[in-house]
């Protein structure tokens, strides 16, 4: 078995990715939704604050940390035992 | 358990909510097809090939119980009895979490068992096998069946489906995505679930706590009083009024009994720490969960506190006066996401509670599973056929498994409190397993028919308490026992706990002991010390040494303990 099959790296399967990927969708659409779809009436229920765009930019935030950390440490798949 | 839901109130989902809800499946179902490729044998079914990172485990052993009773649950005891509740995280749970890491894990992973039951089949034979895995298995597809139960009813408030619809739809993709993929599939959705959970239940709490004026707020306006913001000695929470014997009930019931046999013996917890790639690996699993664990009550029970003073139905209820419109303190948390939360993260706070369902009814399947096809079929059914039996087996008994809850949730609908009590008498049988195994792994002279005996007889003991008591089969009870809610259960457990031993111990020494030979690496005296730690443990760093790691976590859980004491 050769040095590279064993080096064989998770890529987009990676669950960071996964993780980062989905949170990353979220926080786009609340902060899309956040800052153009936010009624007078919805932003009352809240006493004022939106939390659409702000908890839509608190996961962009994860989301971006969780695809610089599979960036940098990137899963290593050891190649099949067989 | 938590109650049906009544048509009371629905939550007006648009479509970007829905839009937020189907991603959250789309990638749910994707992760069981990407699992399903990595499935050759049924190691990699049942264990994920002893493969995964510890951090990975390690959420996923939280998230595994994360389900519908701990959300709802604790934010409903957030609601009705206040910072008490924190209780059930920071001593009902991560003192076990550690132990489990630290004491325990190198005995599973270390002897190569594939199931908890397992392990007691080597250590005491088929008497006390037996007894585990038919009591274990039986518990998860009725626990199975009330998760699913819950889900189906929340899918039913949200979204206006039938009931059956409901179940239906659930089971399905419940199904799809351990048979998919197995165990590694029920890993990394529970680990992806436990993200959507946070990210759904933050925001909540960060608006419920700007709405009521923050943490002073609850301080000033929690009701009926400041004995909602401490702690010790929660007698409203263990309903035993005098002070010292609650705490006692606290510490020694739900810190120790309890907890410790849920935590350390359940084999759906542990199976998450079972499939680590190394020892230490595993032994950092549970402590890793032991981390977010601390902090879920702050996400968790405050939304609820706060619900009692913002949410006009809760506080009615609270205080006994004016119209609760029907609703329970179950419906904390929903509530919450009807009044404050805009379209948008009400998708994402509806997603992470059906993944929170989900990820308790996967976690019990996949358990389930497992011990059906290693400990029952494989040990007194048929034996010695090849692999790829087995793994036919296991996904056959997941299909079935999924059959019988969805049958099993139809029961609950309509059996309310039978299934409540049930829950409670399958609760019973964790504390004297805690002392059977921990008697097991030390003192190697306990025989093979003292862990059989010891385990019925705790169980007993714990169902007499329980029928003696006021009402922890509600009209079954008789009331001998001035104990009720809370308390009645630690005190079965307890006496469960002290039966057992006692039991244990007077029929090993009638009995004979076993063969030293066959007892190498189950009991600690029999055990190279080698094989109890990782060869290379020395020279991890510190954040990946169980030992300095569980001392960090035991070093906060203390602190958070002193400041909301």
């Amino acid at each position: 078995m050769s040095e590279q099959q064993q080096k064989k790296k998770a890529g987009v399967f990676d669950i960071r990715f996964v993780i980062g990927g989905l949170l990353g969708i979220y926080g786009v659409i609340l902060i899309l939704l956040g800052l153009f779809n936010a009624t007078e009436e919805e932003l009352a229920r809240g006493d004022g604050l939106n939390i659409n765009l702000w908890g839509g930019i608190g996961m962009l935030v994860v989301a971006i940390a969780f695809a610089a950390w599979a960036r940098l440490r990137p899963v290593v798949v050891p190649a099949d035992p067989t | 358990m938590l109650r049906a839901a009544d048509d009371t109130f629905r939550l007006n989902a648009d479509f970007f909510d829905y839009t937020i809800i189907a991603l959250y499946f789309a990638v749910v179902l994707g992760i069981g097809v990407l699992a399903r490729r990595q499935v050759s044998s049924s190691l990699d079914f049942f264990l994920s090939g002893r493969s995964l990172p510890a951090w990975v485990t390690g959420l996923a052993f939280i998230s595994a119980n994360l389900g519908a009773v701990e959300i709802m649950g604790m934010s409903a005891n957030g609601a009705e009895f206040g910072v008490a509740t924190f209780h059930y995280f920071w001593i009902g749970a991560v003192p076990a979490m550690l132990f489990l890491g630290i004491v325990m894990m190198p005995f599973y992973y270390g002897s190569g068992v594939r199931s908890v039951p397992e392990f007691m089949r080597r250590r005491f034979g088929t008497g006390a096998h037996l007894v585990n895995a038919l009591s274990f298995s039986i518990a998860q597809l009725l626990i199975a069946g009330i998760n699913l139960y819950l889900l189906a009813t929340i899918v039913n408030r949200l979204l206006g489906w039938p009931l059956w619809v409901s179940l239906i739809v659930a089971a399905i993709v419940v199904l799809s995505y351990i048979t998919l993929g197995g165990l590694s599939a029920a890993i990394y959705n529970e680990v992806l679930q436990f993200f959507v959970i946070v990210a759904a239940l933050t925001p909540l709490t960060i608006i419920a706590l700007h709405k009521v004026g923050g943490w002073q707020g609850i301080k000033d306006k929690v009701q009926p009083g400041p004995e909602q913001l401490s702690s010790w000695p929660g007698t409203d929470l263990t309903g035993i009024d005098n002070p010292v014997l609650s705490t006692i009930g606290i510490v020694f019931g739900l810190g120790f009994v309890l907890s410790f046999g849920y935590w350390t013996t359940n084999f759906v917890e542990v199976q998450r720490a079972m499939a680590s790639d190394s020892l230490s690996s595993a032994r950092r699993a549970p402590i890793i969960g032991a981390f977010p664990k601390m902090f879920i009550p702050f996400i968790v029970i405050i939304p609820g506190m706060a619900a009692a003073i913002i949410i006009p139905e809760i506080a009615n209820l609270k205080s006994g006066q004016g119209d609760a419109g029907g609703a329970t303190y179950n419906d904390a948390i929903l509530l919450l996401m009807r009044d404050l939360l805009p379209n948008g993260m009400l998708g994402v706070a509806i997603a992470g509670l059906l993944a929170s369902f989900m990820a308790g009814m996967a976690a019990n399947i996949s358990a389930f599973n497992t011990v059906f096809s290693y400990d029952l079929w494989q040990q007194y059914v048929k034996k010695d056929r090849p692999d790829g039996y087995y793994l036919g087996v296991g996904r056959v008994a997941t299909v079935a498994a999924t059959v019988i809850a969805i049958g099993t949730a139809y029961f609950a609908s309509n059996y309310d409190n039978l299934m409540n009590y049930l829950q409670t008498l399958f609760g019973f049988f964790n504390a004297p397993l805690f002392a059977t195994f921990i008697l097991g792994m030390f003192w190697k002279r306990m025989s093979a028919t003292a862990g059989w005996t010891g385990l019925v007889a705790g169980t007993a003991a714990a169902v007499a308490v329980a029928f003696l008591s006021e009402d922890a089969f509600g009209g079954a009870s008789t009331g001998v026992l001035e104990l009720s809610g809370q308390g009645a259960s630690f005190a079965a457990a307890g006496a469960a706990f002290v039966v057992d031993i006692v039991v244990s111990v007077v029929v090993t020494f009638m009995t004979r002991p076993r063969d030293p030979k066959e007892l190498e690496g189950l009991v600690y005296s029999l055990t190279p010390k080698e094989s109890l730690v990782d060869p290379d443990e020395g020279s991890l760093p510190w954040y990946q040494s169980p030992t300095k790691l569980a001392g960090m976590g035991l070093a906060i859980v203390i602190v958070l303990n002193l400041m909301f004491r």
